[in-house]
């Protein structure tokens, strides 16, 4: 090193911007996103663009606009996602308003409300909900007797829309009640004090300044909705565009054109969703602006208002719980069917899972840890060569690895699968396609993104002072990270690979077309394999029940690191 | 054993703006030495360099006798103190005291006893165990000062390092910073907007603005003798009148200065309030009062005189009333106070 300072220019790093070492980590990471993200979903494209001459066609697309279920799935798809929207909105936004602009005392149980959905993914509560309002289901048997008639909840797509609104609307609960705490009291008093009141106080100040969170999460819920496979399947609707795909893959075959048409329209529906929200809101992402905040001042709601807002916050949470309730008393109970409860409670389910599930967990723990952890080093390359250097072509890189956002999962399934089915392991011979390995690596690619945005955030918060002043102590780059970077990022992290292990473990998209044998299958499967027989809903239940219990304990973690770094910044003083 | 530091024909830029232009400066050993300059000088950028924290696009720098401008931070042995102190929050106060020890594998018991040496210098050894963020910002910018000057540092670099108190600790710091400083013998280079604390501290001051050097000298000798407006303006109150020098007398729009020993051409002129004599109407220059502020020591006046607006500031005495504003008044220059700027 001592040699390098008699050099009398700048060296190669200082040019480039970056250390050797930072670039070859840095190319690293690239060459992994190009060849299991860029690579397959061009492949999907590309196939999609082909003609049977193998020169550039429109002709598949034209196959599919002409085959009628496909035109059906299409709308269909749009219908269930914006309907989903509609619903979600109608159960967060009275949600939202409560908590940020009256003082209610259940303001604590309306933010529970909002997690608890994001713990079980709807898939697993699609049976239950079934059962509970299906049209044999308990809320109807109890209506029918009652009142004489039923309400179809669960009727083709109703049940999609109700099982995804049901689980998806804290999306809309979380952005708009963000969005509303960000608003400064001061602005609305300060509209007051100019003469606006009542609805034009909402029109002009309130509505304007919470719309950006709203259509953030209305967006991500509309894209969710879009890219779900196992909800629609494991309520036996076929006739939308992501179940049509994964049918057209496993059945007719990797070969039929239609699969990957399907794959290049939602990729697109998911770019459009994504850009109209951005373009809806461009300007208006006032949340910079705004410092301090304290959300708008809270009024006292009258009594009437009281118990309105009571009995809806009570329907809510019973609604919200019951896919819980419903899948925990099917993991208990005996025979449940035209009845408005089960006949019996036992632990045979368990028992049973207890017997024949455990290659199910023990597989999720390896690959969705696995997957964690490489996420975790991959968001940590990135954000510091992002925030840390001025190396060329560093956004590129982000920019590649947040590109999995819009990519969903089933088409990442479909793509790694095509790519990666004609290149044979080594040893055994076997595809690298159907090897466990590419689940870990479906799962990292999916999950990249959120993993990227808690790195960002923790170095973010790590004030860069901090380095050089080890530098300048003598530290090198090196000792500089493993002292101080890695040490104070910890929290950060970790919250970024538990979020990561949470949401793969319960991820069945690419599950779906990745597993092709049951021992190398993880517990979202098992629930899929189990749910799908009427005598499998037992055991599949309880499987359901731990899933939960894990993506609970997981989440309640990520959220004690993420507290613990918050805590240890804010005790700093001055900075 | 000081190191002396010399900055040669230095430029600095990000991506086409040039936030530093060929600055050229040397510091003598053992010298406190201060970049005084408004944000956006490139002051703490210049300091930033010299810590080996970015790259210069143009010149060099030396600092004791060697070319370091390509070195690493990690490579140069200077002590830098940052604004934000940048304590490293993980560690305790005594663990980042030891940091640039340990970096320099120094056995563990000496390792020890200089820490222990450190924390008493800055009167902190009873606190060697807490976490900085248990520290009052006081104490850590002591805990700062410490962890740099454990290390022996050949410079010790200050990048504002008062500004993130209260005015009454930063006092008791600027004091205790001289006393250190003048203890250990040690070059110190520090950066400041606050023309108190550079005229306070130092010995010389380099005066930036726009990423340049407006003059460099000692506080007292830059405040009588600015060579630029800029540095005029900003050190101390100054009017400044532009105008023209012709044959001994310097003639602007209502305004004629008998007695300018400088050549003939367009000039600027910087009179300091407080050489400004009010006196009687009919005497000196004709002015009307506009404003007029009661500062206690001083009444300050703003007064017309011919197309120019002067700031007076006529020393108070007890039981004289201030003059009334519209009041017609005749100003009188002390001419021998004046300067004549070259810019």
């Amino acid at each position: 090193m001592a040699n390098t300072a008699t050099i009398p220019s700048a060296p190669l790093s200082a040019r480039l911007g970056a250390s050797p070492a930072q670039i070859a980590a840095v190319a690293l990471v690239a060459l992994f996103l190009l060849a299991f993200l860029i690579v397959p979903i061009v492949r999907v494209i590309q196939i999609a663009f082909t003609g049977l001459d193998g020169g550039f066609s429109l002709v598949h697309f034209g196959d599919f606009f002409q085959t009628t279920l496909l035109r059906e799935s299409f709308w269909n798809s749009i219908y269930t996602a914006s309907m989903t929207v509609v619903v979600a909105s109608i159960i967060a936004v009275p949600l939202a308003t409560i908590i940020s602009r009256f003082r209610f005392r259940g303001a604590a149980l309306i933010h529970t409300l909002g997690v608890i959905p994001l713990v079980m993914p709807p898939f697993v509560g699609a049976v239950a909900m079934q059962l509970i309002y299906g049209r044999n289901g308990s809320v109807n048997l109890l209506l029918h007797d009652w009142f004489g008639f039923r309400i179809p909840f669960m009727e083709g797509l109703n049940g999609v829309i109700f099982v995804e609104a049901v689980h998806y609307f804290p999306f809309i609960l979380l952005n708009l009640s963000a969005a509303l705490s960000n608003i400064d009291s001061a602005m609305e008093e300060s509209a007051q004090n100019l003469g606006a009141s009542g609805f034009a106080l909402f029109r002009k100040i309130v509505f304007p300044l919470a719309l950006p969170g709203y259509v953030a999460g209305a967006a991500l819920v509309f894209v969710k909705v879009f890219d779900d496979l196992a909800t629609p399947l494991l309520l036996s609707v076929t006739n939308m565009l992501a179940p049509q795909a994964y049918l057209r893959i496993t059945s007719v075959g990797i070969a039929d054109p239609q699969g990957y048409v399907i794959s290049v329209i939602m990729i697109a529906c998911a770019l459009a969703t994504i850009g109209l929200s951005q373009l809806a809101l461009r300007g208006r992402d006032f949340s910079t602006q705004q410092r301090g905040g304290g959300g708008l001042s809270r009024r006292k709601l009258g009594k009437s208002g009281t118990i309105l807002a009571t009995a809806f916050v009570i329907v809510t949470l019973l609604i919200v719980l019951s896919p819980h309730i419903g899948i925990l008393l099917l993991s208990f109970g005996t025979v449940w069917s035209f009845a408005v409860l089960p006949d019996g409670y036992t632990l045979a389910h368990y028992a049973t899972i207890a017997h024949e599930a455990g290659p199910y967990i023990t597989n999720t723990l390896l690959y969705c840890g696995l997957a964690g952890f490489i996420d975790i080093v991959l968001a940590s390359v990135i954000a510091y060569v992002v925030l840390r250097t001025r190396l060329k072509g560093r956004h590129l890189v982000e920019q590649m690895a947040m590109a999995a956002i819009a990519i969903p999962g089933l088409v990442l399934g479909i793509g790694l699968l095509r790519t990666y089915y004609d290149v044979h392991l080594p040893m055994t011979g076997e595809p690298l396609a159907t090897f466990w390995g590419m689940l870990v690596i479906a799962y990292a690619v999916r999950r990249l993104p959120y993993a990227l945005v808690s790195a960002k955030a923790a170095l973010h918060q790590l004030h860069v002072h901090l380095e050089e002043a080890a530098e300048s102590l003598g530290a090198g780059k090196f000792t500089t990270l493993t002292r101080i970077v890695v040490p104070l990022m910890t929290g950060g992290l970790l919250a970024g690979f538990v979020t990561s292990f949470a949401t793969a473990a319960v991820e069945l998209s690419a599950t779906l077309i990745l597993v092709t044998r049951p021992p190398d299958a993880p517990i979202s499967y098992g629930i899929y394999v189990y749910m799908q027989a009427a005598a499998g809903r037992g055991p599949g239940a309880a499987l359901g029940v731990l899933a939960v219990l894990v993506v609970a304990i997981a989440t309640f973690l990520s959220y004690r690191f993420a507290e613990r770094e918050r805590d240890l910044k804010s005790r700093e003083g001055v900075f | 054993m000081a190191t002396g530091v010399s900055i040669e024909n230095v430029s600095f830029g990000y991506g086409g703006a040039l936030v530093l232009n060929d600055v050229s400066l040397s510091i003598e050993p053992g010298e406190y030495f201060c970049f005084l300059g408004p944000s956006g000088s490139g002051k703490t950028t210049l300091l930033r360099l010299l810590a080996g924290f970015g790259t210069p696009s143009k010149g060099r720098i030396v600092i004791g006798g060697k070319d370091v401008t390509y070195l690493p931070p990690w490579e140069r042995n200077l002590g830098m103190v940052f604004q934000s102190y940048a304590l490293w929050p993980h560690m305790t106060v005594a663990k980042n005291v030891a940091f640039g020890l340990e970096r320099r594998k120094l056995p563990r018991t000496e390792i020890g006893r200089k820490v222990a040496a450190a924390l008493e210098r800055v009167g902190l050894s009873h606190l060697a165990d807490r976490r900085p963020s248990q520290l009052s910002g006081g104490q850590q910018q002591r805990v700062a000062l410490a962890r740099t000057l454990v290390i022996e540092p050949s410079v010790l670099l200050l990048d504002e390092p008062l500004s993130n108190l209260d005015a009454k600790l930063r006092t008791e710091m600027r004091v205790e910073l001289k006393r250190l400083q003048r203890e250990l013998g040690i070059t110190t280079i520090y950066v400041t907007h606050d023309q108190e604390e550079a005229n306070a501290a130092a010995e010389r001051i380099a005066v930036l603005d726009g990423g340049r050097i407006q003059q460099i000298g000692s506080p007292v000798d830059m405040y009588d003798h600015p060579a630029t407006r800029f540095v005029a303006a900003f050190l101390g109150t100054a009017n400044l009148v532009e105008g023209k020098i012709e044959g001994g007398r310097f003639l602007a729009d209502g305004i004629v200065l008998d007695g300018i020993n400088a050549p003939s051409g367009r000039a600027c002129v910087s009179i300091r309030p407080q050489h400004i004599a009010v006196q009687a109407s009919g005497t000196g220059l004709p002015g009307v009062v506009e404003e007029r502020e009661f500062l206690g020591e001083t009444t300050r006046y703003r007064i017309k005189a011919g197309g120019h607006r002067l700031i007076v500031d006529e020393p108070h005495r007890r039981d004289t009333e201030p003059r009334e504003v519209g009041a017609m008044v005749g100003l009188a220059v002390d001419i021998k106070q004046i300067s004549i700027l070259r810019d």
